[in-house]
């Protein structure tokens, strides 16, 4: 039996975790102060050795993308956090950056540190206020403390940050299309190669990390590669957030080690909402395909996902039980894809158009059986002919939900119409006993 | 609010200018300043209006067009006036099933307007959000972009009623709810002093933690500091 194990949420109970002297009080830049005194590839070393990968969805090593930062290049190095989190179901690095910032900022300075860069920039999205105000005020103690500007306590070490706040575009959370917003245009993603590490922000060499990445970074200088990999398994060691969200008894924040399983998670959230059993649920996102029941006992690492038939992802565990409509389901995130479709590529900016109409007609139950198969030949014309990865993602929920469930898709033809109530799958329908 | 020609007055001024190469000088490359600048226009015009794009395309040394393609790029910049309280219901799948279509259902009926727009005394705009990032508060509504967790369609319908009628109204885990205009501003790098209200983290973010506290579960102890400061050289 699993157990949870908080690490970077291990200090949010405390009311001012957010402050510099909250953080402090429990160990707080004391990491920094060791990377200090160490040479920076030191550092990138012992993040590879720790086997970190992101967190952010693809869980690429963390210290090996460190280490493709050319050391001949002219130009200046860049190191930018990514914190733009808008996955639909990814609730995990909002309440990190609400609750302790300075963590984000220590391990900002100590990865800044380790690449050589001396201007790292925080893209955080727009639509969250109070994070961006916790950020700024979070970066200003920094500097007041020494942690930030010149000669970062005595070391000889500069580094600037700047918090920037998006302006509401998903598709800047995709890291060349995060790079092209923070250069002042329309957020669109980039072909690669050339890869960030030798031509990003300004052309220049350029590291980005999730939040919830560089935020694991502290610990792992302060306590050790073996103490990181006594958690989580051997590919994919360490602990992580774990955001459980829908029809469950508890929702919320569960750092746990990786490979944990749903089955595991449920159990300590106090299981799928009284009366009611899961139907499907997604891993890590709703750009992750779609898994059932059968699935409660795959590891939730990077490994156990993909052997299920889906991806990691950010670990967005999104809980759906028997009320729930899945055409309904995908039909809106359907419409979400296209709405945050950038427009560069023609299979996606028209592609997912064209799904949207057909899902409408489908839940209408004004489809037909060739719609079905239109829909499987549209998604396989959308996947990986786009140039970012929010083609393929966008039509994970369609091709996994045709796999699963196709006979729901069938019966809303069949009956003419949705069979679901949407009153039953409410918040409120549970407080009432209506469902029970 | 419009003059005799049918042109609105503009707020920018040589405030305004300044401001905007404050948030110039924090980047390497001007350009960079362009989405917190796009944000100052805001909190100065309520909206991208045509005077806030000549402004950033002047200080910025690029044509009006440049700037207009990339304000029409991000659904945060808004091209007419939204309301002093803009209302977000996020209507993303799992929201929206956790009875956010519900809570959408009721204030557009309660309001008479839909999305994108402004109630007729210029207090209320309404948008349907995407994912807001706090499923585990499902459903959400936004305030100005300050978060209102575990909505009904019922504490929807007050939380509206409250700001219309010009009453106090906290967000769930932040401030008390400044305007439209105030939220543009800090957007734009300008803070307003307020990071330190409101709660540390939610009910929903706690939830792992307050539970292995119960069980006394943590993560393993100690760990050994890998990079050790070397004797005689601890950073102070």
């Amino acid at each position: 039996m699993s157990t949870l194990t908080p690490v970077l949420s291990q200090h949010w109970h405390n009311t001012d975790s957010f402050s510099r002297a909250g953080y402090e009080r429990h160990d707080g830049y004391k990491g920094l102060r060791a990377a200090l005194q160490r040479e920076p590839g030191d550092i990138t070393e012992l993040v590879k050795e720790a086997g970190l990968r992101g967190r952010g969805g693809a869980g690429f090593p963390t210290g090996l993308k460190w280490s493709f930062i050319p050391a001949d290049n002219p130009n200046p190095t860049y190191l930018v956090v990514n914190a733009d989190e808008s996955e639909p179901g990814t609730c995990k690095d909002i309440p990190l950056m609400l609750a302790t910032p300075h963590l984000l900022i220590e391990g900002a300075i100590i990865a800044s540190y380790a690449i050589k860069a001396n201007h790292a920039f925080i893209y955080v999205r727009g639509e969250t206020l109070h994070v961006v105000r916790r950020l700024q005020n979070a970066v200003q103690e920094a500097y007041d403390a020494g942690y930030l500007g010149r000669d970062i306590l005595s070391s000889g070490f500069d580094l600037d940050i700047v918090v920037h706040a998006g302006a509401g575009a998903y598709i800047c959370g995709e890291e060349t299309a995060l790079l092209d917003s923070l250069e002042g245009r329309r957020g669109q993603p980039r072909l690669r190669p050339p890869f960030p590490a030798v031509a990003g922000l300004y052309a220049s060499p350029t590291v980005i990390n999730n939040v919830e990445t560089i935020a694991s970074v502290p610990s792992i200088v302060s306590r050790g590669v073996d103490w990181f990999r006594s958690m989580g398994t051997e590919k994919s060691p360490g602990f992580t957030l774990y955001s459980l969200s829908g029809h469950v008894t508890n929702p919320g924040q569960y750092e746990a080690p990786l490979g944990i399983t749903l089955r595991e998670l449920l159990d300590i959230a106090g299981g799928v909402r009284e009366g009611h059993e899961l139907k499907f649920w997604t891993p890590g996102g709703s750009s992750t395909p779609l898994l059932t029941a059968e699935h409660l006992d795959a590891p939730l690492d990077y490994e156990g996902v993909a052997a299920a038939g889906s991806m990691l992802g950010t670990k967005a565990l999104q809980i759906f039980d028997e009320t729930t409509c899945v055409v309904r389901a995908v039909t809106r995130w359907t419409e979400f894809y296209k709405h945050e479709s950038c427009g560069k590529c023609t299979p996606c900016r028209e592609g997912f158009w064209w799904l949207v109409q057909i899902l409408d007609r489908l839940e209408a139950g004004e489809g037909t059986e060739s719609d079905l198969d239109k829909l499987l030949d549209l998604s396989d014309n959308i996947a990986g002919r786009s140039f970012c990865a929010l083609a393929d993602g966008g039509v994970a929920p369609i091709t996994s939900s045709l796999q699963y469930f196709r006979d729901e898709y069938v019966a809303h033809f069949d009956n003419g119409g949705c069979p679901f109530d949407p009153a039953e799958s409410t918040l409120f329908a549970q407080s009432a006993g209506a469902t029970t | 609010m419009t003059q005799g020609n049918g042109v609105r007055p503009s707020n920018l001024g040589d405030t305004a200018r300044s401001e905007m190469r404050e948030i110039i000088a924090r980047y390497p490359r001007p350009r960079s300043a362009l989405l917190p600048m796009l944000h100052l226009v805001q909190a100065y015009e309520g909206y991208v209006t045509p005077a806030g794009i000549e402004m950033c395309a002047e200080e910025l040394g690029l044509t009006q067009a440049e700037v207009s393609a990339v304000a029409t790029f991000y659904t945060m910049y808004k091209r007419r006036p939204m309301g002093e309280y803009h209302v977000g219901v996020c209507t993303n799948t799992l929201c929206a099933i956790m009875g956010g279509d519900a809570i959408w259902a009721e204030l557009t009926e309660e309001l008479g307007i839909g999305h994108d727009e402004t109630t007729d005394d210029g207090r209320i705009s309404l948008e349907h959000v995407e994912c807001n990032a706090a499923c585990d508060f499902a459903p959400v509504v936004m305030v100005n972009w300050e978060f209102m967790d575990d909505q009904t369609p019922q504490s929807a319908h007050e939380l509206v009623d409250k700001l219309r009628a010009g009453e106090e109204v906290r967000s769930t885990r932040g401030p008390v709810v400044c305007t439209w205009r105030e939220a543009a501003r800090v957007l734009a790098g300008f803070p307003d002093g307020q990071a330190n209200q409101g709660r540390q983290a939610g009910t929903a973010s706690l939830a792992g933690l307050v539970l292995a506290h119960e069980k006394g579960w943590q993560a393993p102890e100690g760990g050994t500091p890998a990079l050790e400061a070397r004797p005689g050289e601890a950073a102070q």
